[in-house]
């Protein structure tokens, strides 16, 4: 076993368990840390994969910004805990059918298409040097400019949304 | 070197995680929550592909970037309205937030 498959199963066996631990904690802040946990697991996949970049964005936006607002707000709003939701009848059984078939349909998938399944990535030299961070700039900046610029209106749109949505209502 | 597929079927079983917190949960952050997950099951798939196809080509990982520009704005967008709903009818749950509905 190389290094890369040990790093690889303890990963992934570390993101899926803290993806199960936000789904089953009852509490949103564990909820929220958990998922902190797993965006830091997924950002080792990323240097796993030489891209150290959105490894770096993986840690300082999502882990960071986002998460932090998030925690911000379940605080905020006291929405820690919430009551048992009433389930209508025979939900279970449904859901559990349901789950069944599309774990079946994957598996198929997966058997059927087993061509592609072995396919290996080349160790590249190009991944360890500087460029490919150079490379990155110049993909975002000469070639992709335009999905950039509207990224960037995007996200003034989503401020100025986030304020207007929360601004308080004159005398309300 | 893992194969391909390896990562392929573990960012589907973080991603099925993620919509199942997106269905499951009443909670209506913890519903953005699971869309969170659900964002980054996609992105490991587009460092995948970058990294097992022409790794001199940058499309890949310029995808996953701006991945993350609207993943922030959709939190932003969401997690206002959560506090706006909150103001106007004192809730979270999913379930009772029905405003729209006659």
């Amino acid at each position: 076993m190389s290094i890369d498959l040990i790093l690889f199963l303890i990963l992934a066996v570390v993101a899926v368990a803290t993806a199960l631990g936000m789904l089953l904690s009852k509490n949103a802040v564990y909820s929220a840390l958990f998922l902190v946990l797993n965006f830091a697991a997924i950002a080792v996949f990323y240097l796993l994969l030489g891209a150290p970049f959105i490894a770096i964005s993986q840690v300082t936006v999502y882990a960071g910004a986002i998460m932090v607002l998030f925690l911000f707000v379940i605080m905020l709003l006291g929405a820690e805990t919430l009551a048992p939701s009433k389930v209508l009848r025979g939900q279970g059984w449904a859901a559990f059918g349901l789950a069944v078939v599309l774990v079946a349909e994957t598996v198929y998938l997966l058997v059927s298409r087993h061509a592609a399944v072995g396919v290996i990535a080349r160790p590249d030299a190009f991944l360890n040097t500087m460029d490919s961070l150079r490379e990155i700039g110049k993909a975002l900046f000469i070639q992709y400019l335009l999905p950039f610029e509207v990224t960037s209106i995007l996200l003034l749109v989503a401020m100025v949304g986030a304020i207007v949505l929360t601004r308080r209502e004159k005398g309300g | 070197m893992i194969p391909l597929s390896w990562y392929l079927i573990f960012a589907a079983g973080l991603f099925s995680l993620g919509l199942f917190g997106v269905l499951a949960r009443r909670n209506a952050v913890a519903i953005l929550l699971g869309v969170e997950l659900m964002l980054n099951a996609v992105n490991i798939n587009l460092a995948a592909f970058w990294r097992y196809g022409n790794v001199t080509d940058m499309t890949g990982q310029v995808f996953a970037i701006i991945v993350f520009a609207v993943a922030a704005a959709e939190v932003a967008v969401g997690l206002a309205l959560v506090i706006s709903v909150y103001r106007s009818r004192n809730t979270v749950v999913a379930d009772e937030i029905d405003m729209l509905k006659w």
